[in-house]
């Protein structure tokens, strides 16, 4: 029992006061696996601020829009204008969403809406492998993918350029939602649809523009994510990695997309690393939803949510 | 028509077409499910098989008129790579009178092993499924020739030695196994394990979570633990990001050497340059060069029937000659057991016995355009996996070249544990142990 107690409490402790570097290499590690997290939980985030809707689809539009972009690549798209055509085409979809999906389902209890992205997610799916083929692509747009050495830390230049961009982007979508007009409708929205169109919010094109932007961050993601694996149809199941974050940080909060993901990717990389070895490894999936489910427990609305009073 | 009644029309048609069919059974002819997942996460890997299998069927049947004019009826049934799709699609094709299936799936495989002997079907999991299945003295129906995940562990592990000068040369090598975490990727532990011990060297067992697509904390450990080699037995997208990331930390990709599931053309292409000098296990060779190409081309693709259609570029990847290998290896089992049973439509019980006397000498493979494709391979009732050997292929950034002899796995170790295995695995299904002996 005491040898257990020191395996658990002690002894991967210990392991970190005596290796310092490879602890910040770990520690680096998780910081850059929680940006890609957060990169892919921003568009689960914006459109349930704007909509109340959990978008099941969120992961199949990283890979869609991943698709799309190596497609047009493939095809002889220079970089830019593969990446023109490729927002065209998510804006696109965007539009096609609210006419198709959401604008028959307007004022239907959430669990509906819900259900219609379960709907969009195997369309989305079976449309982009029919469109553009099941095969394995290299996305290279000539991001670098190799590794330096700082102080005995290794730093590898695509992580670095993943979590760089993710905090960029994570500025922008904060300022937007602050300080524009079209951010604060977006809240009113979020808030109640009939009060938003009482006072005269346009619902649906509030829809349309919050279903691009989650569309490009979806190509943001995919980007990343994109030229880590490869794209191939695995990239829509990076929703599941998502999930603990949302839990984490709130389902209506931008910074707690982010701090929810630099949370789980250095508490899994930590779990893995040091106490991961006692149970024979692969914990880093679980731990991270073990992880969430703590803070659940203590904050039911996650770190950045909105605490629901309910007035009876 | 409103735009819904369309979609509604479209549903209703979907589901009622359902999987594709590739070729309908017919009087006379002997029948082929193919369980295949040209769709979903594993598709990549998917594809290349099914086509590989549909191809050397349809010339089978086109270029000989089938298996001693007996025809060959094969059709696919979409699984997913999902275990419980797979049983589903094994089911609903029972009712065809199939003499074999290929799972292409491990998950699968141990699924139908304990179906086999009720449904009277033959069950070859070629290279994947349950090692201990080897023993055909306790699993009469399951085949898994021409080698097992543990005769490939054991391969392997000699494969270093050879590069380090010997088996004594081991001692105090750090050798680490980076798998699936999956009854498949945990195959070749107990082998290593064992190995590790008889030659001292030190190994590393880490898991990685399917699907695989985040593995950081694994390399970390692997940057830290800075081992001699590495091992991987992977699948999907585990592999694509394992050769990533071994490249992107730095390591010598010559010591980094994958089973024969995680050495395709699909796993190295994302890494780019950085998967130069990759290995892998294998038991099968690339590329398009062998007879059996020709004949492909000229008897399949030449008349429009190819299942690649129009890109002939991708016959002759690592999957595909496997695929089409494993198709050989049906086709000439049952052509075996016509030699005792006659030239006409077979049950399953006497495609087994074909099974259990296959007999590819390297003359058959010559006449069948296949020399070197693989080495000659011998079935016994007592040794279901044959007496098939591996070789190692390296990625030189455009295509898989052998660059090791043919390696015999270390049997004198493999052979009792796999013995005991199956005692183990059989008790669990209540089998009793048949002798051989009578049945020569």
């Amino acid at each position: 029992m005491s040898d257990l107690l020191y395996m658990v409490l002690v002894a991967p402790f210990k392991d970190m006061a005596g290796s310092p570097a490879f602890l910040v290499e770990v520690l680096i590690g998780g910081v850059f696996a929680g940006l890609m997290y957060s990169l892919v939980a921003l568009g689960f985030v914006l459109i349930y601020k704007a909509s109340g809707v959990f978008n099941f689809a969120q992961g199949v539009m990283v890979l869609f829009a991943a698709l799309t972009l190596v497609g047009l690549l493939e095809r002889g798209a220079p970089v830019v204008v593969a990446l023109a055509l490729t927002a065209a085409v998510m804006v696109g979809l965007a539009y096609a969403i609210e006419r198709v999906v959401l604008r028959p389902l307007v004022n239907q209890p959430q669990i509906i809406l819900f259900m219609a992205t379960i709907g969009l997610n195997f369309f989305l799916e079976g449309f982009g492998e029919m469109a553009w083929g099941a095969n394995v692509k290299k996305l290279d747009i000539g991001i670098p993918d190799r590794s330096f050495i700082v102080r005995g830390v290794q730093i590898n230049e695509l992580e670095l350029t993943a979590a760089v961009t993710a905090a960029v982007l994570v500025t922008l979508l904060a300022l937007f939602f602050q300080t524009t007009r079209i951010g604060l409708a977006l809240r009113a929205v979020a808030d109640d649809h009939e009060a938003a169109l009482s006072i005269g919010i346009p619902l649906k094109t509030i829809w349309v523009v919050v279903w691009s932007v989650a569309g490009v961050v979806a190509i943001v993601a995919g980007l990343m994510w994109g030229a880590k694996s490869g794209v191939q149809f695995s990239l829509s199941l990076i929703a599941l990695k998502a999930l603990p974050v949302l839990i984490l940080g709130g389902f209506e909060s931008v910074p707690g997309a982010i701090v929810g993901g630099l949370i789980i990717g250095v508490g899994e990389k930590l779990g893995e690393v040091y106490w991961g070895p006692l149970v024979g490894g692969a914990i880093e999936n679980w731990f991270a939803y073990v992880l969430a489910l703590a803070f659940l427990l203590v904050r039911p609305q996650g770190l950045f949510g909105e605490k629901i009073i309910e007035r009876v | 028509m409103t735009l819904r009644a369309v979609l509604v029309g479209i549903l209703a048609l979907t589901v009622v077409a359902g999987p594709s069919v590739a070729r309908v059974q017919a009087a006379g002819e002997i029948f082929i499910p193919l369980l295949v997942y040209r769709t979903g996460p594993y598709a990549p890997n998917g594809i290349p098989i099914a086509n590989g299998a549909s191809d050397y069927f349809t010339l089978v049947n086109e270029r000989d008129g089938g298996i001693n004019t007996v025809k060959i009826a094969f059709e696919e049934c979409e699984d997913q790579y999902d275990t419980k799709q797979g049983v589903e699609c094994y089911e609903r094709l029972k009712a065809k009178n199939p003499v074999l299936v290929n799972p292409y799936s491990t998950g699968i495989t141990y699924q139908l092993i304990p179906k086999a002997p009720v449904d009277k079907i033959v069950v070859h999991s070629m290279g994947y499924g349950m090692t201990a299945t080897a023993d055909g003295r306790w699993f009469p129906w399951v085949f898994n020739f021409p080698m097992t995940y543990w005769s490939q562990a054991s391969a392997f592990v000699k494969y270093v030695a050879q590069q380090e000068g010997g088996m004594d040369k081991l001692k105090g090598k750090k050798i680490a196994h980076i798998f699936h975490n999956s009854p498949y990727g945990k195959e070749a532990n107990p082998t290593l394990e064992d190995l590790a011990r008889r030659h001292a060297f030190e190994l590393t067992l880490l898991a990685v979570d399917h699907p695989g697509q985040e593995q950081k904390a694994t390399w970390l450990q692997i940057r830290r633990l800075n081992p001699d080699w590495i091992y991987i037995s992977g699948w999907g997208v585990m592999n694509q990001v394992a050769v990533k990331e071994a490249g992107s930390i730095g390591v010598k990709m010559d010591r980094v050497v994958g089973n024969w599931w995680t050495g395709t053309e699909t796993d190295v292409i994302p890494a780019g340059d950085a998967a130069k000098g990759y290995k892998s296990m294998a038991f099968t060779a690339p590329g398009a060069e062998f007879k059996v190409h020709q004949d492909i081309f000229k008897h399949v693709y030449d008349k429009g029937k190819g299942a690649y259609g129009n890109d002939r570029a991708k016959v002759g990847e690592v999957l595909y000659n496997r695929m089409v290998v494993n198709a050989m290896l049906n086709v000439e089992a049952i052509r075996t057991a016509m030699t005792k049973y006659g030239n006409k439509p077979l049950t399953g019980e006497q495609v087994r016995w074909g099974f259990e006397n296959l007999n590819i000498t390297d003359k058959r493979l010559e006449e069948l355009g296949m020399k070197g494709m693989m080495r000659p391979l011998r079935v016994t009732c007592e040794n279901h996996e044959g007496n098939g050997l591996a070789f190692v292929q390296q990625w030189d950034g455009k295509k898989w070249n052998v660059v090791s002899d043919w390696i015999e796995p270390i049997r004198d170790v493999v052979r009792p544990k796999l013995e005991a295995e199956a005692v183990a695995e059989a008790k669990k299904l209540n089998y009793t142990m048949r002798d051989c002996a009578k049945e020569k």
